[in-house]
């Protein structure tokens, strides 16, 4: 409670990602009709009672597509960040408690693959791996890698120069048990802000990658793809197929967003105040 | 860097010899063998990419197996288009990003920051391929207008061409603009705190003066940093944004030598892409000493 009063905008965001989240789980009683059964009779309809946000070109229902694509979105989203942030976090870990060599050699990688827009290294990930769910999921995750090897690492070198870090090695405490047991829960503030900071940004290339024709394939009703199979040749006919898709997108983007400023906010005190 | 971008586009299941012959049905394997021995990528991979790596070294950029063109040439025309793009984005993002970040600072915790804070944040949400719609669809509601479909180039018609280039980059610069006015809010804050600033305000310099002259210069440092990361987020943002808006630049290039397979082309563009993000952050660095003389190098 006392987070939504001081946090009224982190509130909102936390408020659009549930209901992003209820959307997607209960997407089968949210749906008024199959989000990808076809109808020939209500091509390109407009908003209407019997078809709320609408039709396609193939006379699919627009919401019914809508709520089963935040579906496709959050699990996409989600599962990419974690993918990611997991695999960059043991990297960082590893790699900031072994410290020399080691640690060069992986910060160097880490920066040539920081090196390449986002976007760009996920498209050619995407495009390398094929159109497939898992895949995607792949490609997203892997410009994540690197940016969640820093944020980790950095807090693991302060953390490793704690004494209790040095009362654990007095004790005998074997290196991977203290850079897992020891070090690891401390970590714990930042990786979560860096997560909800990445998903954003992940939801956002899944809707991309979707859109280039290179994301989430049919049948899964991607807002994405949704974007752009119908909207560039229908738009003008038909504006609502261009408008509900993208305000999905962009609020379920804005939510992640506001919460995670929100949070970083509250949780990692060094920005506090900026 | 090039063993990666070769590697991961090694990964790619399906080859250009497939894509190639999918439109014309049968084809004997002896033919196929026999294209791909011509293309060179009958060999193994690391002949190929030895082959690359002397190819980038001697300026030779291979060629396209799909245009049957030096790579080159197939480039060079759209570099151009791009850089302008970027460059306009670029501008886009400052000229909005800046103000309303020293705005917000100034009236920090009002309604006006809560206000521009919610405006930049929508910038960073929301696609950029999917506000260059809007904007399309807008002017085709509102002025009964389409921005033209193909490129035209400012010798043929320059205000066509102003107009064609100015809307997409503001697509892309508005979005940008969000992490500009982030920082360059968070920077003042912390400068505004600093005691010089304080003597500035006791010596009864107008608020303007102060924040202008002397906060925004001293925080300024930080916002440059910023521009120059988000040189490589604007370059991502226009893949899409040039697909979308039609525009014959590297980055819609890109996505469709990536459907092709078209190797050379992708490699080429990704290490293209690569080194000018590289040498904008080098550019950067430079600024600094321009900028701020305490961290000017070597005297």
């Amino acid at each position: 409670m006392r987070f939504v009063r001081k946090k009224p905008l982190g509130a909102a965001g936390g408020f659009l990602m549930l209901l992003m989240l209820l959307t997607a789980l209960f997407a089968e009683v949210l749906q008024t009709h199959d989000p990808i059964a076809t109808d020939a009779t209500a091509t390109l309809a407009s908003v209407s009672a019997e078809h709320w946000l609408g039709t396609d070109h193939l006379g699919r229902d627009i919401y019914s597509r809508i709520v089963h694509g935040a579906r496709v979105s959050l699990v996409v989203g989600v599962a990419s960040t974690l993918l990611g942030s997991v695999l960059g976090g043991i990297i960082g870990l590893l790699s900031g408690y072994i410290g020399g060599t080691t640690d060069l050699v992986t910060q160097r990688v880490l920066d040539i693959l920081q090196g390449l827009p986002l976007l760009v290294l996920a498209l050619v990930m995407s495009a390398a791996l094929g159109p497939a769910v898992h895949n995607v999921i792949v490609a997203i995750s892997i410009p994540i890698i690197p940016r969640a090897a820093r944020v980790i690492r950095s807090s693991v070198l302060s953390i490793r120069e704690m004494q209790y870090i040095e009362a654990a090695r007095a004790l005998g405490v074997r290196h991977l048990r203290i850079a897992f047991r020891h070090i690891l829960p401390n970590t714990i503030g930042p990786f979560i802000v860096l997560c909800t900071a990445q998903l954003g940004s992940a939801i956002l290339v899944e809707a991309t990658l979707s859109f280039l024709g290179l994301g989430v394939p049919e049948p899964y009703p991607s807002w994405g793809r949704m974007l752009s199979v119908s909207a560039a040749e229908y738009a003008q006919k038909a504006p609502h197929l261009v408008m509900f898709p993208g305000i999905a997108i962009s609020l379920a983007v804005f939510g992640s967003n506001l919460l995670g400023d929100a949070l970083r906010d509250t949780l990692d005190p060094r920005l506090r105040g900026s | 860097m090039s063993v990666v971008i070769f590697t991961l586009l090694r990964l790619a299941p399906g080859d250009i010899v497939d894509i190639l012959f999918s439109t014309a049905g049968y084809v004997s394997q002896d033919e196929k063998t026999a294209i791909m021995k011509e293309l060179g990528i009958d060999r193994p991979y690391w002949v190929q990419y030895l082959d690359w790596l002397r190819q980038i070294l001697t300026g030779d950029l291979g060629k396209s197996y799909r245009y049957d063109q030096p790579a080159w040439q197939i480039i060079r025309p759209l570099v151009p288009v791009t850089l302008e793009l970027a460059a306009l984005s670029t501008l886009f993002a400052v000229l909005i990003g800046v103000p309303t970040g020293v705005i917000s600072a100034v009236r920090q915790d009002t309604t006006l920051d809560y206000l521009l804070r919610v405006f930049s944040l929508a910038g960073l949400s929301m696609p950029a391929f999917w506000l260059g719609m809007v904007i399309i669809l807008g002017l085709v509601t509102w002025f009964a207008w389409i921005p033209p479909l193909s490129y035209v180039s400012p010798f043929q018609d320059a205000k066509l061409h102003a107009v064609q280039f100015l809307l997409p980059s503001l697509a892309v610069g508005y979005r940008s603009s969000a992490l500009i006015m982030r920082i360059t809010r968070s920077s003042l804050l912390e400068v505004m705190r600093e005691d010089y600033i304080r003597t500035a305000w006791a010596k009864g310099q107008t608020g303007r003066v102060v924040i202008w002259r002397h906060a925004l210069k001293n925080a300024m440092l930080p916002v440059v940093t910023v521009i120059g990361i988000e040189f490589a987020f604007l370059i991502g943002g226009l893949v899409v944004t040039e697909t979308v808006f039609n525009l014959p630049g590297v980055a819609r290039f890109l996505v469709q030598a990536i459907l092709w397979r078209d190797y050379p082309i992708v490699q080429n563009l990704v290490m293209f892409i690569a080194i000018v993000v590289i040498l904008s952050n080098l550019l950067v660095d430079m600024l600094y000493g321009v900028l701020d003389p305490r961290v000017r190098y070597g005297g």
